[in-house]
């Protein structure tokens, strides 16, 4: 299996505070990865490093590119990392929210668009094939997620775990090859994030994605995850398979606390 | 089929909105069409700070800069070399450009061009700004444009300006002008360029991270704004006939934020209401101004400055109960027009719910 993303031994000091300490990842091609912890345990910083939002301190990350070439991705723009392959969610939802949902997505699609302004602006019939490719794309993304009925409606008039889903299928419209989910399931109820469990595997599947997610949610994580890395307080204090995670002393620790009679 | 409906109305309103355009050039007084033409003016460099402000989001106050530009542009180039040498009695004008003189719609490009240029060579280190500072960058360099105009004599003739420009009072040219300037930006919005601006109005790190790069597309949506500004100003130092720098003072941009804000920020239709109201509206609240005599009594109140006052409660009210302007960022298009005819209580109906 070859390696898409790998973080290598990546530090954010933020000022005297460490967020994340030496953090080593390994994605493969088509795996489904986990990245758990407690709160406050750096694993948003270190998807904010991962999509350039932040550049590291210390480290370096690589990605694999279609061609099959490693490209060093640290402290690139978050658009040029997009561009790349690498498409993420956010754990407040951000969406358009003044924007429809058929807008929504068709955004995502502009990075495809080869076209200069001026042939976008005057219509040229280059812009306009690109374009009609782009309508069709979203038109089906809309109908696989159960949102084409609803692609007039305002982003933020959806309900919550549309939201969540509209957000996911932005994503997808950038045509990632991998794809990192912030906490897909916050606030969701079992009955949805059953229903999100089975939506992220249909698409891991159907698109050969390989996905990297932030989650709370320890049914979805155990479900669907193929490696587990668990961080607290910026370092990695675990990484295995969903069984040997279970069963990991410092994994319960950092999540339960420690027994003190013991 | 109704995108050709659409297009079919919107080529029938342009070509009759051109021949009303025509009426009122042969029919009209100096003073009526001079409103007219001030309103189209105002109305393109309303737009074009809608580009900025409205889509794209970056609260840009740099209009009149923009403006001065494309003005100067004009007035230098346009002046007949014969009439040279009494418009730069002062100063005599440097003799690289005494000799060019460029046809109307050379010069008119070539001022929104230059604006452009400008536009493009601040917006590297200004548009990494955000919000209040950029606002106040983007003021503090129209300034800046103002007072190098001033400064620079023997090109810009200084603080006596450049007079004896040709006038073009004639709004069938105008109308042309402002008819291209709102195809090219509606063509603009609606394409995925328009999308990329709408989305990092709304929010710039989700937008950045769908692939739109930030610089590149505020960079783009300021060039644009200032191409129109330029554009605009220079029509707007040909219908006056004289350019002076203190035509361009700050408070020149704030007439143009009260259009897009009045008419919805990030509306085009809303950008030419807008326009007519502040620009007529100013012109026909003089009423006010003048000396009232009511049963034989003169009213104190009315004397020089009253509609300034009325103005500006008229837009207190305005933006207190319609904080979106007119349109906020809906459109006026044929769709909503049709809908209209059908029901027309529906359309007030529609407001209460949570569209």
């Amino acid at each position: 299996m070859t390696t898409v993303l790998k973080v290598d031994s990546i530090t954010m000091q933020f000022g005297g505070v460490i967020a994340v300490n030496n953090l080593n990842i390994d994605i493969h091609e088509g795996e489904i990865i986990a990245l758990i912890g407690p709160n406050g345990a750096g694993k948003t910083t270190a998807f904010n490093m991962i999509t350039g939002v932040y550049k590291p301190t210390k480290g370096r990350i690589l990605y694999t590119n279609d061609a099959g070439e490693e490209v060093d991705i640290t402290g690139m723009k978050p658009s040029t990392i997009a561009q790349l392959g690498v498409a993420r969610t956010f754990q407040n939802i951000r969406l358009f929210k003044e924007l429809t949902v058929y807008e929504n997505v068709m955004i995502a699609e502009h990075l495809h668009l080869k076209s200069d302004f001026l042939s976008a602006t005057l219509h040229l019939p280059w812009y306009n094939k690109e374009q009609q490719v782009a309508e069709e794309e979203v038109e089906r993304l809309l109908k696989e997620v159960g949102l084409w009925e609803e692609r007039g409606e305002k982003a933020s008039s959806l309900p919550y775990g549309k939201q969540r889903r509209l957000e996911i299928i932005r994503a997808m419209a950038t045509h990632p090859k991998v794809l990192l989910l912030d906490e897909p399931a916050a606030g969701m109820n079992p009955n949805e994030t059953d229903d999100l469990t089975a939506f992220i595997k249909t698409i891991h599947d159907k698109y050969h994605l390989t996905v990297f997610m932030i989650e709370h949610h320890m049914d979805l994580v155990m479900e669907i995850s193929d490696r587990i890395y668990v961080l607290d307080f910026g370092q990695t204090i675990a990484k295995g398979t969903p069984q040997e995670i279970q069963n990991d002393d410092r994994v319960i620790e950092a999540y339960l606390g420690v027994d003190e009679d013991a | 089929m109704k995108k050709k409906r659409d297009l079919i109305l919107s080529v029938i309103l342009l070509i009759v909105l051109f021949g009303l355009s025509w009426l009122l050039n042969s029919e009209m007084d100096s003073y009526v069409r001079r409103i007219a033409n001030l309103c189209m003016i105002y109305a393109i460099i309303g737009l074009s700070m809608n580009v900025t402000n409205g889509f794209a989001g970056q609260f840009s106050l740099g209009q009149a800069g923009f403006m001065a530009i494309g003005a100067y542009v004009v007035g230098i180039f346009t002046v007949p070399v014969a009439a040279r040498a009494t418009v730069f009695y002062a100063v005599p004008m440097n003799p690289a450009i005494a000799g060019i003189q460029l046809p109307v719609w050379a010069a008119l490009l070539g001022g929104g061009l230059l604006a452009a240029l400008v536009a493009f060579l601040i917006g590297a280190p200004i548009l990494r700004l955000k919000g209040d500072y950029l606002a106040i960058a983007t003021l503090g360099f129209s300034e800046i444009i103002r007072i190098v105009i001033t400064n620079a004599s023997s090109i810009t003739n200084g603080a006596l300006g450049i007079k004896d420009i040709p006038t073009l009072n004639d709004a069938r040219y105008i109308f042309l002008a402002t008819a291209i300037a709102f195809v090219f930006i509606a063509a603009l919005i609606n394409s995925s360029y328009g999308r990329a601006f709408k989305a990092i109005r709304e929010d710039e790190i989700a937008a950045e991270a769908m692939g739109i790069n930030l610089y590149k597309h505020k960079c783009l949506a300021f060039m644009i704004s200032a191409f129109f500004a330029g554009v605009g100003g220079g029509l707007y130092a040909m219908l006056l006939g004289t350019v002076d720098p203190k035509n361009f003072l700050f408070t020149l941009t704030y007439n143009f934020l009260l259009i897009i804000v009045l008419g919805g920020m990030g509306s085009i239709t809303g950008s030419m209401f807008g326009a007519i109201i502040v620009t007529a509206g100013l012109e026909y609240l003089r009423i006010f101004d003048e000396p009232l005599e009511l049963f034989g009594m003169n009213i104190p109140l009315f004397r020089p400055g009253l509609r300034m006052v009325i103005f500006s409660v008229l837009l207190m009210v305005c933006v207190l109960f319609w904080r979106h302007g007119i349109m906020g960022t809906k459109e006026l298009t044929w769709d909503r027009i049709a809908q209209f005819c059908k029901n027309p209580l529906a359309v007030f109906k529609r407001k209460g719910a949570a569209k």
